[in-house]
């Protein structure tokens, strides 16, 4: 018996003293992360950002990054949003967007020639949210009795629904009359939407929208973050975990889903608002399933309920596809993002260390026996333009007819990453170097050429990734199960 | 003694099928009643009924003297109805103190008297209350849901297997725990399949047999029941 066990006394309760001896700390990489994730509290998070969005709306006036800028604002409150209707109360909303394109629209016809109304901002955008709102609870009605599989289909639907209206609406006959109306411009959309206008001031720049958004989500985050700690957050959580449980301690189940609903809804059809403002002109193809993916991706990545979580997966999911535009940086972010998943499943910084040595062996030794076997290579000028490429062609094998190697090795990539989730123990740290070498080989001679396609498939296996790693998302608590 | 809670001739159907047959049964102003019974014989359905998660189709149930048939289980939580359900469904993933203040949700916020009174019934979740619920122990979930049981401040206890899946001995600490609530006066109807047990610390008790009442006495004398002894309590 050892020293500490031979201390206690049976049937002692030593559960709490021993809490933090208990929890088990990660080594490696990861072990940092977790460290620095507990010590650091929310409010020191939170202020942080604020003040990087303050310093970067100040200093920054390159169109294209204020763009970006706010494009994750507006993302930014969408995931806030989802957060309340799928993370706080559990309802898997999948007519999110139709309310984001409901706000979008509603600004575009009440701001536009199109149906020549142009309605002061102060009257138009707190209608709108009133109205989306409105719109959430009618939606909510036919939902109430519904929960997970059954109220996604209910609500996919209802997205559909609205795309639908939203496409053959051009061309509308009232009683009465004999010419037809168009009212929301079908596939051709609605151009020229006036600019907000607050503060005694038209929004003439995306920096005016940038700082409107930065007010908006700091309210907003104030609210949802008070929200979670009352009782109508604690409710909606109770809710989401078991709702029979959750009714029988007198909360009226239903009125917080409809709830969650309404206040989603509303959320979204602001942002909606606000950014059919930035884009002054609203498109239908925008309020689709790949918007609805992408916020979905972003509010499990970041991990489900958390607000924190919430906007690191906006961040990743909203800025990550304009990073991987250019080549450039894409480079260094898949070389980066490589070494910190070998870390990860390394465990250790000596076993990171024997990984890395022996990939950059494997390299040479490759390059080697393809020379040996005097198979012609690309010539390096035409290929090399990315400072990171330049630097990998004296390791990297460049075969002539890149793009056939390059598809014969995304297939063995992608079987050797399947294996590697099966194979044994103690085969794994063999595999890991060359999976490596294999993934940098697709990456440099394959993926780099085709950025659009890439994108895609760089999100698709991040979110893979992190749903076998981190199955409750990067912030997202480890759920646990009452017996 | 006047009743607080009566089921006057209820029926109760899930879709077309019947399972309590006017049942009447009440529960008088600080009495601690119990419902034996075995396996699929409407036990929790009584008691669902009595809190309004399953309406029945005919039959009257009043609480405090209200006709309380047509109210919601939010109504009557907050007259003063409070259930222990069925294996403690606690919210796991929350904390012991977030699950002891959902329980005075019909209250509002949770009044800190509650919690204090919770807490010197169960000094062990005073220690625990910033971990989450679904990591205890049985019987420290059992705690955690009489607890949030209490912090409604309810008139009635309903408590549904309250020694379903816990040791024997938690079992006994189990019925000292409701023969004390009991002594503080508040008004129990224990659902229980363990009748010696809960006989051993009931007033009063009810036999129901699918779905209808086929027994009804003072505690002693159910104890005492041949037929009743040969059914439940295996003597």
């Amino acid at each position: 018996m050892s020293e500490d066990t031979s201390k206690l006394g049976i049937g002692t309760d030593e559960w709490v003293a021993q809490h933090e001896k208990r929890l088990q700390r990660r080594s490696g990489a990861l072990g940092i992360v977790d460290l620095l994730n507990q010590r650091v509290s929310n409010k020191v998070r939170y202020s942080a950002l604020g003040v990087a969005a303050i310093v970067f709306g100040l200093f920054v006036h390159n169109l294209y990054l204020l763009r970006i800028a706010s494009n994750l604002g507006v993302f930014l409150m969408m995931t806030l949003g989802i957060n309340i209707v799928m993370g706080f109360a559990g309802l898997l909303d999948l007519g999110f967007v139709a309310f984001y394109g409901f706000g979008a629209y509603a600004y575009a016809l009440t701001s536009s020639s199109q149906l020549n109304q142009h309605w002061p901002t102060y009257l138009s955008v707190p209608a709108i949210v009133i109205a989306t709102a409105f719109l959430g609870y009618l939606v909510s009605l036919p939902s109430r009795r519904l929960f997970g599989d059954y109220l996604a289909i209910v609500t996919l639907f209802f997205g559909q629904i609205f795309i639908q209206l939203v496409l053959s609406s051009d061309s509308i006959t009232f009683p009465g009359h004999t010419d037809s109306t168009d009212i929301t411009g079908g596939s051709n959309g609605i151009p020229g939407l006036d600019p907000f206008k607050l503060f005694g001031r038209a929004f003439k720049s995306t920096s005016d929208y940038y700082w409107l958004l930065l007010i908006v989500i700091t309210l907003l985050l104030i609210a949802v973050v008070r929200v979670n700690r009352t009782r109508v957050g604690r409710a909606w959580r109770t809710v989401r975990e078991d709702p029979l449980a959750s009714q029988s301690m007198g909360i009226k189940v239903n009125n917080l889903k409809t709830l969650a609903f309404v206040v989603g809804a509303a959320i979204a059809g602001l942002a909606g608002a606000i950014f059919a403002g930035i884009q002054s002109a609203v498109f239908i193809n925008g309020f689709d399933i790949p918007l609805l993916t992408l916020i979905y991706a972003a509010v499990i990545l970041g991990g489900s309920g958390s607000i924190p979580g919430s906007i690191i997966g906006a961040f990743v999911m909203s800025v990550l596809p304009e990073i991987l535009r250019v080549q450039n940086y894409s480079e260094f972010l898949f070389l980066a993002v490589l070494v910190i998943t070998i870390g990860v499943i390394g465990k250790n910084w000596k076993k990171l260390a024997i990984n890395i040595v022996s990939l950059i062996a494997i390299g040479y030794f490759v390059k080697a026996l393809f020379s040996l076997s005097h198979m012609t290579t690309t010539p390096t000028k035409t290929w090399a333009i990315a400072p990171v490429s330049k630097a990998l062609q004296y390791w990297l094998v460049l075969p002539a007819n890149r793009i056939v190697w390059g598809n014969m090795a995304f297939i063995a990539l992608v079987a050797l990453v399947a294996y590697y989730s099966i194979a044994h123990e103690k085969i794994k740290p063999w595999l890991l170097p060359i999976i490596a070498y294999i993934a940098i080989f697709v990456w440099e001679d394959r993926l780099v050429a085709d950025a659009s396609t890439t994108r895609q498939l760089i999100i698709g296996a991040m979110l893979v990734v992190m749903m076998i790693v981190r199955p409750q998302g990067f912030l997202g608590k480890t759920r646990v199960e009452v017996l | 003694m006047t009743p607080l809670l009566t089921l006057e001739e209820v029926d109760t159907y899930y879709g077309a099928i019947h399972i309590l047959q006017k049942v009447s049964l009440h529960v008088n102003e600080g009495e601690l009643v119990c419902l034996l019974g075995g396996n699929a014989c409407g036990k929790s359905t009584t008691l669902k009924t009595a809190l309004g998660m399953v309406s029945p189709k005919v039959g009257k149930i009043t609480f405090a003297g209200e006709d309380v048939t047509k109210k919601n289980t939010s109504h009557r939580v907050k007259m003063g109805i409070a259930v222990v359900p069925e294996n403690r469904r606690l919210f796991g993933p929350m904390t012991v103190l977030e699950n002891l203040k959902i329980g005075a949700y019909v209250r509002g916020e949770a009044d800190p008297v509650d919690l204090e009174r919770v807490f010197e019934l169960f000094p062990k979740l005073k220690d625990r209350q910033s971990q989450l619920a679904g990591t205890l122990s049985g019987g420290e979930q059992q705690m955690v849901a009489v607890g949030r049981a209490l912090m409604s401040r309810p008139r009635l206890l309903l408590m549904d297997e309250p020694s379903m899946g816990l040791s024997p001995r938690l079992v006994e600490q189990s019925f000292e725990m409701i023969a004390g609530l009991h002594a503080q006066g508040i008004s129990m109807l224990v659902v229980e399949q363990n009748a010696n047990m809960a006989l051993s610390v009931a007033d009063r008790g009810y036999v129901l047999q699918t779905g209808r009442i086929v027994l009804e006495g003072a505690a002693g004398d159910l104890a005492g029941h041949d037929e009743l002894r040969r059914a439940y309590l295996g003597r």
